[in-house]
């Protein structure tokens, strides 16, 4: 029981972290640039954890997150430079990260049980538990992955309040905000870099493939019935939060993939709002033609 | 060594299906991919691509085995389903396409992995194949495959051959299409349907998570060599072909890794070579052009700057002049300026006298020349349009560079000047 506890504790600062920036990523038109990253942190992770040999250190986080950085930067240089159209710059900078990746695991890491192909595609977080911290001896805080969700968790919660405004305008109108005189160039970066973080520090726990689950899906549907960006941020937390407990239960109680769930039941929840939102505004849109 | 003579001479009997269905994948990939690409959808595949596998496990799940005709319906429906979904979800809410490409991408596949924990949980033989499905092994092709791999290039080449024009009209602009007549949702619902199908043949070779590489990268490798289509379809498939052959060499050669991310990874290298060294649109390219326009710019302000200087002076064009003296009509860099004129003296239109230097008569012409291009249109700027004879200089200076002797002749019509115009603005 207390260990369920945990995991949906753990994978509720998941789905709040990816959320909050999925929020940015959508209205900023990148959702696949979040996805490129995502698949694309998987060579850093690698290499990092040969060298470290260890699946939290911080050589591991600032490693990872600069290779999420490193796709984003090499997307901009393919569309600006290439001159590639920019969904083709994506595609091509993610499989070509993901294949070194994927080759690097099959060579370095053979037969590693840290780190194989399934902990790639949906983490391993029934497992998490197994990596607990104990201070004092014998007094149980938790699991390590909780933690570090947590440190992403304060990390994102500080810049997005001290930089609001910035995000905000850069989210609605960037040539405004250039205009403004706001160094629009860092403040992309600035974001970018906190999607890496974010699927760095989840990767253990719901994988690479999978995160873009819950970065784009829980925002995609907050956006549906939002027109603030503050309620937006909000329902898409809700929504991230509602699809982890409902998606773990139900992986429990039919014993299947806990992450494949959480996400599928992410997208049932989207389509279940766009479904009920659509039949709401035929009913307000009748009622205002035909007001008897 | 012994394992490439093994390959090549198909010593292995396997080695001859894989070779074959590499090819057929990767030709089929490659011609859809092509489109894909031009048509700006190119990660409509990688959602189509993701989407396979919840199709793949129930195709499984109804045959109980690895049989390929079911995997392949299966992959088919549901592949059709995401591009249904993509489109739906673009329609009727203010969702952008990419994220609706996520969203969608990110379910299905989802669902997928649900559907593959219930088929590794329940007793199914022969169930590890399905994880080929993920990262690709083309070694697991087999004759019955190849047959069926062959099949569908067959149907992409006739399809591709019949509707050329209609695919090459709504690829390049679909505004036109439509407004000419074509039956654009029909030809929509083919193309669809064919990279559909081209898709769920590839899966078996580079797994669903890589698959839309296999639909982007060779089309976006060939644009950087060509601006034909019918070119650009075939070194797209080159590309394709060669990296697929090889990968599936790389994955034969060391038993167990997955091919995917090989040809990937040769693919995406074919890829950089072309967009550094492409003589068309390469990046090497368009540097050193760049060089060369920089360098042609300042040799031509150099003999524009002579003239100058010998019309201040009053002396004739043909007189000696030092370097230094430029200095006082034109600001260059010493340096720069030396190279400048070396570069002259070496295309013969300087020559050195001690420390001076004198034009040739070729050298005449040229500055005498690009002088009168320039105030040509300082003329033109100042009659033709409300220009201040104060804004008209910047304007020249740029364009003078590039004016041909069409329009030289144009400009000379239109003004009624002869020679070089004596206003300097």
């Amino acid at each position: 029981m207390m260990n369920d506890i945990w995991i949906l504790l753990t994978a509720s600062l998941v789905a709040i972290n990816a959320a909050l920036l999925g929020c940015f990523l959508l209205l900023r038109k990148m959702a696949l640039v979040g996805d490129a990253i995502s698949h694309a942190v998987l060579p850093g992770i690698v290499v990092a954890y040969y060298f470290s040999g260890d699946k939290t250190s911080l050589l591991l986080l600032i490693g990872a997150t600069l290779t999420g950085v490193v796709a984003s930067l090499m997307i901009d240089f393919l569309t600006k430079k290439a001159k590639i159209q920019g969904d083709a710059s994506i595609g091509i900078t993610y499989t070509l990260l993901f294949a070194v990746g994927m080759i690097l695991i099959s060579t370095w890491l053979k037969g590693n049980v840290d780190i194989d192909m399934d902990c790639v595609l949906y983490g391993e977080i029934g497992l998490i538990n197994l990596d607990k911290i104990i201070i004092d001896g014998n007094l149980y805080i938790g699991p390590m992955a909780f933690y570090t969700e947590l440190f992403a968790f304060f990390c994102i919660g500080l810049t997005l309040v001290l930089g609001f405004k910035g995000f905000k305008l850069l989210a609605f109108n960037e040539d405004y905000a250039r205009g403004l005189g706001i160094n629009t160039t860092r403040w992309h970066y600035v974001l970018m870099t906190l999607v890496s973080l974010t699927t760095v520090v989840s990767f253990e726990v719901v994988g690479a493939v999978l995160v873009v689950g819950f970065l784009i899906i829980p925002a995609a549907t907050a956006q549906l019935i939002s027109k603030k960006l503050n309620r937006m941020m909000f329902l898409a937390a809700i929504f991230g939060i509602a699809a982890v407990v409902i998606g773990y239960a139900l992986a429990i109680w039919l014993n299947v993939n806990i992450t494949g769930a959480m996400v599928s039941v992410s997208g049932i929840i989207f389509m279940m709002v766009l479904i009920i939102d659509k039949f709401f505004r035929k009913q307000q849109v009748s009622k205002s033609l035909n007001p008897a | 060594m012994q394992t490439l003579i093994d390959f090549i001479t198909f010593k292995d009997p396997n080695v001859i299906y894989v070779v074959l269905g590499m090819i057929c994948i990767n030709t089929s990939s490659a011609v859809i991919g092509t489109f894909a690409f031009l048509r700006k959808r190119a990660l409509i595949g990688d959602a189509i691509a993701h989407a396979l596998l919840p199709g793949v496990c129930l195709g499984f799940i109804l045959a109980g085995d690895k049989n390929i005709i079911y995997l392949l319906g299966g992959a088919f429906l549901t592949g059709w389903l995401a591009t249904f979904l993509v489109d739906y979800i673009v329609n009727q809410t203010k969702i952008k396409q990419d994220a609706a490409i996520g969203i969608v991408l990110s379910t299905l596949f989802a669902f997928g992995i649900v559907l593959m924990s219930v088929i590794q949980n329940g007793d199914y033989a022969n169930e590890g194949g399905l994880n080929n499905f993920l990262f690709g092994q083309a070694a697991a092709i087999n004759k019955d495959e190849v047959y069926i791999f062959g099949i569908i290039l067959l149907v992409i080449l006739v399809a591709t051959y019949f509707f050329y024009r209609a695919f090459l009209s709504i690829s390049f602009n679909y505004d036109f299409a439509a407004s000419a007549g074509l039956p654009v949702k029909t030809i929509e619902f083919v193309l669809t349907s064919l990279t559909v199908l081209a898709i769920a043949a590839g899966i078996q070779a580079l797994g669903v998570v890589l698959m839309s590489a296999l639909i982007i990268t060779p089309a976006a490798a060939a644009r950087f060599w060509s601006n034909n289509l019918r070119v650009m379809l075939l070194i797209a498939v080159v590309f394709s072909v060669f990296s697929g052959v090889l990968g599936a060499y790389v994955s034969y050669a060391n038993a167990g890794v997955p091919t995917g991310p090989w040809v990937v990874l040769i693919l995406s290298l074919i890829t950089i070579i072309s967009f550094v060294f492409s003589t068309k649109k390469g990046i090497l390219y368009r540097i050193l052009l760049a060089n060369k326009n920089k360098r042609k710019i300042f040799t031509e302000n150099i003999l524009k700057s002579i003239f100058q200087w010998h019309e201040k002076k009053q002396k004739d064009i043909a007189e000696p002049f030092a370097a230094a003296d430029l200095l006082s009509v034109r600001l260059f860099s010493t340096r720069e300026l030396n190279k400048g004129l070396v570069k002259l003296k070496q295309k013969g239109l300087l020559v050195a006298d001690g420390t001076k230097f004198y034009l040739s008569a070729e050298g005449i012409v040229e500055s005498k020349r690009i002088v009168r291009l320039h105030r040509l249109w300082e003329h033109y700027l100042l009659r033709r349009t409300s220009m201040d004879e104060n804004h008209v200089h910047a304007g020249a200076e740029a364009i003078e560079h590039v004016l041909s002797p069409e329009i030289e002749k144009e400009l000379e019509k239109e003004l009624g000047i002869l020679g070089i115009p004596k206003d300097d603005y």
